[in-house]
């Protein structure tokens, strides 16, 4: 199981767009993934759920994954954000 | 019944009513036995996979006709109707509970969806209707009952729905449709594209027009006055029917105008071009036989979205129109932000009066970094065809210096990095505040062209505000004070050698043609449904005669008795 802390850098922080990439990408793993914002948990593979978190530009999330491909989820996961979700 | 709405786009139909009506979502209660659940839980999984098969089909159908950028909105859409919370939630809630699968979705979307109304942020609130709507198509499967949508519209229909979206027209049969009235809407809505496109009659923001309409009711929408009449009586059938055919005879009449230069009788050359706020209506431009477009709006780029346009996005919806219309320049307006534009994603102030407030050039000479922006778009457009550009609500000749100082600085900073950009780009500002008017000898001497705002000039000078039903009657384009003023700025701009243009309504009322042509106008530009009609009354015109007319009413204080002399030499 690994926990990381992540900062929303995109302008528009997880908008629709962004939260289907987010999805889109969670998807294709098999390990589990938590979102949280502050007191909120959300399920990483729900665009609802993300969308719900009203995570803008600035927001820190923590991230909690567990699985057998953790690792690479995780690197791919901090990479689209860092990438700022390929917007600008 | 008659209903009045916004008109979105102008023509006459007469035809029957075709409603589309949004789907409901509320079902009834229904408690299962323990041997119904894997029988519930198996049609709720199959309304998934035919909700998603349909948004695939739309989104193929999508990216065909309206290009990659419109189907992100139908990706996130898929996303929502595969979440797995909402199916866990739902598939919980039947097993646990021993409900139907309809009345399990409803809750669950009703759950999450109130989750979203306590969003602060407007945005991401606003995100709680696409998980309705997406509720909505999943219930409509599981329901089995299947409205009536536009795939199945049939002959000489005129479309009544609350709102119509890209997704609804995509697979709608076009040759069938004549007309459409919604509920929802403004003039720059895609029901009002769409028609305009079409060029069939569309009234929008109608406010409940669905819930007083019957499939299959005579309807007769009039999208010049922004009129829908529900079964007509005879006698308005019948005035209908002639008013249609009139409409049809002046339409056919005035095409012979399209590729017919706006010539007076006595042989002097008026340029006619168009206004446009957004770039789908360059096609409407060119079919009307507008010379150019006279004032091109970018607010379109910067309202109904969550953040600002891009340089690259302006810069592509620029260029594109630019292309369009060449050999023909198109004047591009800075922005006119502000005012009632106010921009969720940017803060600043309410204001008590905004249309006197922080807004077009005074907004973009506070916030350099957001016009340097523009100005960069715009003069990398200016390299794919024939643009100039000015300035809305220049006050006096400091404003129009500081834009231009921060327009050299991004010449530069483009030049040192070698961007393309036409550097004789002519730079004009709009006379549309008393103070400009009044100072315009200056103004004319370092703007490259004049370009007269009348609607708001007129508004500020006679201090009328035009949409106040209490004073509406005192807004007098003729009013002496106006009509000086326009004399001032035209004889201002020619003086110095500068052309000088109305983009206006003013310009675009065939009432005022012979007065304007008086005035010494050259250059009109107006809405393009108005162009021909101002092209057929110009070359009807005598230009020196409309200037004696004109010269006659400088000095008649009385309005009643210049408007007397104004109709007289009209009526001659």
């Amino acid at each position: 199981m690994i926990r990381k802390t992540v900062k929303i850098k995109n302008k528009l922080g997880l908008h629709a767009r962004p939260a289907s990439l987010f999805v889109q990408t969670t998807s294709k793993f098999k390990s589990s993934i938590k979102v949280f914002k502050d007191k909120h948990e959300v399920d990483g593979k729900s665009i609802m759920g993300l969308m719900m978190l009203a995570a803008g530009f600035g927001t820190e999330l923590q991230i909690l994954i567990d699985g057998i491909d953790e690792n690479e989820l995780l690197t791919t996961i901090e990479n689209l954000i860092e990438r700022k979700f390929d917007e600008e | 019944m008659l209903f009045k709405g916004i008109s979105a786009s102008a023509g006459i139909a007469i035809g029957k009513a075709f409603v589309i009506e949004d789907e409901d979502f509320c079902p009834v209660k229904r408690n299962i036995a323990k041997d119904e659940v894997k029988k519930e839980v198996e049609k709720f999984r199959k309304a998934i996979s035919d909700t998603k098969a349909d948004f695939e089909k739309i989104k193929a159908a999508a990216s065909k006709h309206l290009g990659k950028k419109h189907i992100k909105l139908f990706d996130a859409y898929l996303f929502i109707a595969d979440d797995p919370v909402l199916k866990s939630e739902v598939v919980s809630k039947i097993t646990k509970e021993l409900i139907n699968a309809e009345y399990a979705l409803y809750e669950v979307i009703e759950e999450n969806a109130k989750v979203f109304e306590k969003i602060k942020d407007e945005y991401f609130r606003e995100r709680g209707k696409d998980i309705y709507d997406v509720g909505k198509k999943i219930m409509k499967h599981l329901t089995g009952v299947h409205k009536k949508t536009l795939a199945d519209v049939k002959e000489n229909s005129i479309v009544f729905a609350d709102n119509l979206t890209p997704a609804d027209t995509i697979l709608m049969k076009n040759e069938n449709v004549i007309g459409f009235a919604t509920n929802q809407g403004g003039k720059t809505s895609h029901t009002a594209i769409m028609a305009q496109a079409m060029e069939i009659p569309a009234v929008v923001g109608m406010k409940d027009i669905t819930s007083n309409v019957t499939h299959n009711d005579i309807i007769i929408i009039d999208g010049n006055e922004g009129v829908v009449i529900v079964k007509p009586d005879p006698e308005t059938l019948e005035n209908y029917h002639r008013r249609l055919k009139n409409y049809q005879t002046e339409v056919k009449e005035l095409s012979q105008f399209v590729n017919v230069p706006a010539v007076t009788s006595d042989g002097k050359k008026i340029i006619v071009a168009a206004n446009i706020e957004i770039p789908e209506e360059v096609r409407s431009v060119i079919s009307h036989g507008a010379e150019g477009i006279g004032l091109f709006r970018t607010e379109y780029l910067f309202i109904n979205r969550a953040e600002f346009p891009s340089e690259q996005e302006q810069f592509e919806s620029y260029s594109q129109v630019v292309e369009k219309v060449f050999p023909n320049p198109v004047v591009i307006r800075t922005i006119d932000l502000g005012g009632d534009k106010l921009l969720p994603y940017f803060n600043i102030n309410v204001e008590r009066n905004p249309f006197m407030g922080l807004r077009a050039i005074r907004f973009c000479l506070k916030y350099p970094e957001i016009f340097k922006i523009q100005l960069r778009a715009i003069l990398r457009a200016s390299v794919f065809g024939n643009v100039k550009m000015m300035y809305p609500m220049i006050s006096g000749v400091d404003e129009l210096r500081a834009a231009n100082v921060i327009l050299d600085e991004v010449k530069q900073e483009l030049k040192s990095k070698s961007v393309q950009f036409d550097e004789n780009m002519e730079v004009g500002v709009m006379i549309e505040i008393p103070s400009a008017a009044l100072t315009v000898d200056l103004l004319a001497k370092d703007a490259d062209f004049l370009s007269i705002g009348t609607n708001d000039l007129i508004q500020y000078t006679l201090a009328v505000d035009r949409v106040n039903e209490y004073v509406t009657h005192l807004y007098e384009p003729l009013h002496l004070s106006v009509i000086r003023l326009l004399k001032n700025i035209v004889d201002a701009g020619h003086k110095e050698g500068k052309w000088v243009s109305m983009c206006g309504e003013m310009a675009g009322d065939p009432a005022y043609t012979e007065i304007l042509l008086g005035l010494g106008i050259e250059h009109f530009s107006m809405g393009a449904a108005s162009v021909l009609r101002v092209k057929k009354n110009i070359t009807k015109t005598n230009f020196a005669g409309a200037k004696k007319i004109t010269e006659e009413i400088l000095n008649e204080a009385s309005r009643e008795l210049l408007i007397q002399k104004i109709n007289q030499r009209k009526g001659h």
